[in-house]
C-alpha cells in the first residue's frame, strides 16, 4: 500500500533524477562512432565503393567490348599507348574490360547468393530459437552435422549434377552458406526471447507485434548486417573457386575466378592476365573482410575476432 | 608511548583514466595510513574510488590508467616501483582478494596448483612443503576435507567456498597487509556472515593489517577498527568505528547512516535517501564535491573545505563545525 | 570423478554422436549422384541395348533407389567401394589407397604448420597489442584469409619456380622441394585465421579476472602467460581444428589441381566431371571419415584441456 507521503516523496526524487550532466548516446550512435574510428574499415569502404562504381560503369565508358578480339594487340602488356591500359590476353581481348565485367558477375553472385543465405539462415535460426525445445535441438544438430562437412564437395557435386546454370550457382552457394547465420540468429532469438527487457515490456502490456517490431527486429538487425558483410566475401570466394575449377559460370560470361584460371594458364608469357583479376579479387575480399570486421567490432565490441 | 610507525602511508594519491570522453578522475589527492595489525574500512558508494585506490597501491590499474602520489609501504614507495620490484611484495607481503570469487580463480587449474605456486615462487619451498602449507591454510579457513579440495577445480565449489580459498591463498605467505575488495559482495547474506567471522578470527590469530573495501556498513561494524568514508575519489571522513558510526560529522556520512535500515529505529520512520546523483567523474565540481546534494550546504562550500581534526583524531572534510 | 572415467564417458558420447554425420554425408552424396540427369554412360558413344543392360546390371543401376542405397551401405561397411567407372581396371579402393598417402602428407603438414605458426603469431600479436607489430601482423593475417589459394599458388609459382627457379612448379616426387609450395599455399588461409583467433582469445584471457589475481600474487608475467593464460587462450583454436580440416580438404581440391598432385582431391574432381559415381562416393566417404575422426580427436583434446566441459556433461 503506497502512502500518499511516499508518493509525494517520489516526485521530487524523480525530478532530481532528471538532472544529469552526461549526455546519453543511443547504441546505434555509439556503434557508428566506433565504426568511424576504425580506419581500416573506413578506407575499405571507400575502396569498395570505388570498385563497385568501376565495375558498374566502367565497361560502358571503356571503348573496348569484352569479347572484341583485337588482332593487332594480342598478349600485349599494359600500356597507355595501345589503349589497353591493363593489357590484352592471348586472343587480344582487353583485360581491363574483361576484369570489370567479370567483377559484375562476381559481385552479383556475391549479393544474390548472400541474400539466399540470409533468407534461409534467418528463417531457420529464428524458428529454431523461437520454438526452442526439441525442435531447436534437432535443427541445431542438423546444422552441426552439415557444418562438419567440406562445403566444396557439395557445391561441386551440385554443380556437376545439375549443370552450370547461373541461377543454380546462386542457390547452391547460398544453400551451403547459411549455417553461421542460422546459428547466430538462433542464439540471438533465444536470448532475446527471455531477455528481461522483453519480459518487462510484456509486463507493461506491450503487444506481441509491437514487441517484435520495436525490440526484437532492431536487435537482430545489427547482427544480420554484420554477418551479411562477412558472408559476401565467402560467397564470392566459393564462386571463384568453382569458376577456377571450370565448374562456375559458363562462357561467354566470366567471373574473376575464371579470369584467374585463364591468367594462370598464360602466366609465364603474360603475367598481367593473372595479376589484374587477382588484384581485383583480392582487394575486394580484403575490403569486405575489414568492413565486416569493423561492423562487428562496432556493434558488439565483446565479440572481436 | 610512541605510536608504532604506519605500515602503509598513502600520500596525495591521484588516479585517473584516459577515455575517449576525457579523463576520468577516480581518486583525488587521497591521504590515509594504516598501522600494523589494524583493520581499516574504505567505505563509499560505487564510483567513489575505493577499488581504484587498492589497484593503484598494487600497480594493477588498467592500461589507460595513471597515478600520482606516494604509497609508502614500510618506507618504500610502491608507486615508483617497476613490475618485477612490485612482484616481490605482491602475494607475499601485501595480498589482495577480489570481489568475485567466481571469476577470480583460474577455472582451468586445480586449486592446489594455484595455491602452491604462490608459496613456491615467493618462498622457494619444495612442492611437498608448499602443498602441506596450502592444505594447512585451507583447513584454517574451515574448508571441509582440505586434501580433497586441493585436487579439485574451482567450478566444483560454491561461491562461499571459493572465497574461502581466495582468503587462504592470500594468507599463504603471511602477508603484513591484506586488501580485501568487497569480499562479500557477490555472496549470500548467510555466507557473508561466515566470511566476515572468518576474517575476524584470522585477524586475531595473525597480526595482519586489513584494508576492507566495502559499501556494506554492517560488515564494517563487526570487523574493523577504523573507517574511512570516500566520496568522489576523496576521503570525507575518517575515524574509529565508534566515532564515525555514533558521531558522524560529515553530512554524507550522516546521510549514509540514515539510509541504512536499522533494527533500533521505530518502524514507521522513513528511510531517507540522499537526494541527487554522484558527480560526473569527467567533470568534477569545484569546491566541496558533495555540496549539490548536501542538505546543509552554504556559501562557503564553493571553496574546497579543509580536513578538520578533532582532539581524538576524528577527521572530516567539511566547513561545518569550523569555528570560522 | 577422476579424469580417466570422465574422459571415457565423454569420448563415448561424442563417438556415438558422430555416426549420424557420416550417414548423412553418405546419403546426401549418394542421392546427388544418383539423382543427376545422365548416367555414367551418357557419353558420346551409343551402346547396343544388351551391352547397356549388362553394364547396368553389373553396376546395379537397374535396381530401385532404396535397394541401391542399402546395398551400397553394406558394401561400404566392408570397405568395398566397387570398381571405378572411368578407370576401368581399378577398384575405387585401390585408387583411394594411392591417393591417401599423398593427400594426408600434405594435409597433415599444412595443419601442423597452420597450428604452430598461427598460434605463435597470434600470441605475439596479442602480447604486443595495438603496437605497430600487432597491426602489421593482423593486416597480413586478414590478407591471408582474403586471398584465395588459387591466386596465391600461381603467383608463388611464378615468383619462386619460374622466375627464381628455386622450387618445382608442380608434380609430386615425395621430395621436400615439391612439398613446400603446396603445403604453404594450402595452410595459408587456415594459418591466418588461427592467428587472428588466437590473438583475440589471448587478449580476452589476459584481461580476465583470474589473470589479475595471478598478477596480484606477484607471479612474473612470463609464468602467468605460460601457466595461466595459454591453455584457456588456445581452447577456441582447438575447437576450430575441426572446421579447419574441412576447410583444408576443400582447399586441397584446388591445390592438387594447380600443382598436378595425384591426391584424393584430383581424383574427386576428375570423378565428378566424368560422372564416376563409385569413385566420387568413395572419396567423399573417406574424407567424411577423416573429418569425423579428427573432430572426435579434437573433442577429446578439448575435454582434456577444459575440465568444465567434462563436469557439465556428466552431471
Amino acid at each position: 500500500m503506497t502512502k500518499t507521503a511516499d508518493i509525494q516523496a517520489i516526485d521530487p526524487f524523480e525530478a532530481a533524477l532528471g538532472v544529469s550532466d552526461v549526455k546519453g548516446r543511443s547504441p546505434w550512435e555509439d556503434a557508428w562512432h566506433r565504426l568511424l574510428k576504425n580506419r581500416a574499415a573506413v578506407y575499405s569502404a571507400f575502396i569498395m565503393a570505388f570498385i563497385i562504381l568501376l565495375v558498374v560503369f566502367g565497361p560502358m565508358l571503356i571503348s573496348w567490348e569484352s569479347d572484341f578480339t583485337d588482332w593487332d594487340y594480342t598478349s600485349t602488356p599494359p600500356s597507355f599507348a595501345s589503349g589497353h591500359w591493363f593489357g590484352t590476353d592471348s586472343v587480344g581481348r582487353d583485360i581491363f574490360v574483361r576484369t570489370l565485367e567479370g567483377g559484375r558477375i562476381s559481385l552479383m553472385v556475391g549479393l544474390v547468393a548472400t541474400i539466399v543465405s540470409l533468407l534461409i539462415g534467418v528463417s531457420y535460426g529464428a524458428i529454431a530459437g523461437y520454438f526452442g525445445g526439441v525442435a531447436d535441438r534437432v535443427m541445431m544438430r542438423v546444422v552441426d552435422i552439415i557444418y562438419a562437412l567440406p562445403f566444396m564437395f557439395f557445391v561441386i557435386l551440385l554443380m556437376v549434377v545439375f549443370g552450370r546454370h547461373i541461377v543454380l550457382i546462386f542457390v547452391a552457394i547460398g544453400a551451403i552458406n547459411w549455417l553461421d547465420m542460422a546459428r547466430i540468429v538462433r542464439g540471438q532469438t533465444l536470448s532475446l526471447k527471455n531477455a528481461e527487457f522483453i519480459v518487462a515490456a510484456k509486463a507493461c502490456g506491450v503487444g506481441d507485434w509491437d514487441i517484435i517490431r520495436r525490440h526484437i527486429i532492431p536487435n537482430l538487425l545489427g547482427l544480420v548486417m554484420v554477418y551479411v558483410t562477412l558472408i559476401i566475401p565467402q560467397v564470392i570466394l566459393i564462386e571463384s573457386f568453382l569458376s577456377f575449377l571450370g565448374l562456375g559460370v559458363q562462357e561467354p560470361m566470366s567471373s574473376w575466378g575464371a579470369l584467374v584460371a585463364d591468367g594462370a594458364q598464360d602466366m609465364e608469357s603474360a603475367p598481367w592476365t593473372l595479376i589484374v583479376p587477382s588484384v581485383f579479387l583480392t582487394v575486394t575480399l580484403y575490403c569486405f573482410n575489414f568492413i565486416g570486421d569493423g561492423l562487428r567490432d562496432a556493434l558488439d565490441p565483446k565479440d572481436r575476432l | 608511548m610512541d605510536a608504532p610507525a604506519p605500515l602503509l602511508e598513502v600520500k596525495d594519491l591521484d588516479v585517473g583514466f584516459d577515455t575517449p570522453e576525457g579523463e576520468v578522475h577516480a581518486v583525488n589527492r587521497l591521504n590515509f595510513s594504516i598501522k600494523p595489525g589494524e583493520t581499516l574500512a574504505l567505505v563509499g558508494e560505487s564510483g567513489s574510488g575505493k577499488t581504484q585506490t587498492a589497484m593503484a597501491i598494487l600497480g594493477l590499474l588498467a592500461e589507460n590508467g595513471h597515478m600520482r602520489g606516494q604509497a609508502l609501504f614500510k618506507g618504500q614507495d610502491l608507486l615508483k616501483m617497476t613490475t618485477p620490484e612490485l612482484n616481490r611484495y605482491r602475494g607475499s607481503e601485501i595480498a589482495m582478494i577480489f570481489q568475485d570469487p567466481m571469476t577470480s580463480l583460474n577455472p582451468y587449474l586445480r586449486i592446489g596448483k594455484q595455491m602452491v605456486e604462490v608459496v613456491m615462487h615467493h618462498q622457494g619451498r619444495a612442492k611437498a612443503e608448499a602443498r602441506a602449507r596450502a592444505v594447512e591454510m585451507l583447513r584454517a579457513v574451515r574448508i571441509p576435507d582440505p586434501e580433497r579440495c586441493f585436487r579439485q577445480y574451482p567450478h566444483e565449489f560454491s561461491g562461499g567456498m571459493r572465497q574461502r580459498v581466495m582468503v587462504a591463498m592470500g594468507l599463504l605467505c603471511a602477508p603484513d597487509l591484506l586488501i580485501a575488495d568487497e569480499p562479500t559482495a557477490a555472496l549470500d547474506v548467510t555466507v557473508q556472515v561466515q566470511i566476515t567471522h572468518l576474517m575476524s578470527e584470522l585477524r586475531k590469530r595473525s597480526n595482519t593489517a586489513i584494508i576492507l573495501i566495502t559499501h556494506d556498513l554492517g560488515v564494517v561494524a563487526g570487523l574493523c577498527d577504523r573507517v574511512m568514508v570516500m566520496y568522489a575519489g576523496e576521503a570525507v571522513e575518517c575515524g574509529s568505528v565508534e566515532q564515525v558510526y555514533y558521531d558522524p560529522k560529515h553530512p554524507y556520512t550522516q546521510g549514509l547512516l540514515n539510509s541504512v535500515p536499522r533494527l533500533d529505529r521505530p518502524e514507521d520512520m522513513d528511510l531517507v535517501a540522499i537526494a541527487g546523483n554522484p558527480p560526473n567523474l569527467l567533470a568534477l565540481p569545484e569546491g566541496c564535491k558533495f555540496r549539490d546534494r548536501c542538505p546543509r550546504a552554504f556559501e562557503a562550500c564553493r571553496e574546497k573545505p579543509p580536513m578538520q581534526l578533532t582532539e581524538d583524531r576524528h577527521a572530516y572534510r567539511c566547513f561545518l563545525g569550523d569555528p570560522k | 570423478m577422476n579424469r580417466g572415467s570422465s574422459m571415457a564417458r565423454h569420448s563415448l558420447q561424442r563417438l556415438l554422436g558422430l555416426i549420424p554425420t557420416l550417414l548423412m554425408l553418405i546419403t546426401v552424396a549418394f542421392l546427388l549422384m544418383r539423382v543427376a540427369p545422365g548416367g555414367p554412360f551418357d557419353s558420346d558413344k551409343v551402346l547396343p541395348p544388351d551391352i547397356e543392360a549388362n553394364l547396368n546390371a553389373k553396376y546395379h543401376l537397374d535396381e530401385s533407389l532404396p535397394q541401391q542405397y542399402f546395398r551400397y551401405l553394406g558394401q561400404v561397411a566392408v570397405l568395398d567401394f566397387g570398381p571405378s567407372i572411368q578407370y576401368k581396371d581399378w577398384t575405387v579402393r585401390e585408387l583411394i589407397a594411392q591417393g591417401i598417402p599423398v593427400s594426408s602428407t600434405i594435409g597433415l603438414a599444412a595443419m601442423l604448420l597452420a597450428f604452430v605458426l598461427g598460434t605463435a603469431l597470434g600470441i605475439t600479436a596479442a602480447l604486443k597489442q595495438n603496437t605497430r607489430a600487432d597491426y602489421l601482423l593482423m593486416g597480413v593475417g586478414m590478407l591471408g584469409i582474403s586471398i584465395p589459394n588459387f591466386v596465391v599458388a600461381p603467383i608463388l609459382i611464378l615468383l619462386l619456380a619460374v622466375y627464381a627457379g628455386w622450387l618445382p612448379a608442380g608434380g609430386w616426387d615425395w621430395g621436400i622441394a615439391s612439398m613446400v609450395l603446396p603445403v604453404v599455399t594450402l595452410s595459408l588461409p587456415v594459418t591466418a585465421y588461427i592467428a587472428r583467433l588466437t590473438r583475440a582469445s589471448m587478449i580476452e584471457v589476459m584481461h580476465s579476472n583470474f589473470i589479475r589475481s595471478a598478477r596480484a600474487k606477484g607471479l612474473p608475467e612470463s609464468l602467468i602467460i605460460r601457466r595461466h593464460a595459454l591453455r584457456p587462450a588456445l581452447l577456441p583454436v582447438i575447437s576450430f581444428l575441426g572446421p579447419a580440416t574441412a576447410a583444408m580438404i576443400s582447399g586441397s581440391v584446388v591445390i592438387e589441381r594447380i600443382f598436378s598432385i595425384p591426391g584424393l582431391g584430383s581424383y574427386f574432381v576428375q570423378g565428378a566431371l566424368n560422372r564416376d559415381y563409385t569413385l566420387v562416393m568413395g572419396v567423399v566417404i573417406f574424407y567424411g571419415v577423416a573429418i569425423i575422426v579428427l573432430n572426435f580427436l579434437v573433442d577429446l583434446v578439448y575435454a582434456w584441456l577444459n575440465p568444465r566441459v567434462r563436469y557439465d556433461q556428466n552431471r
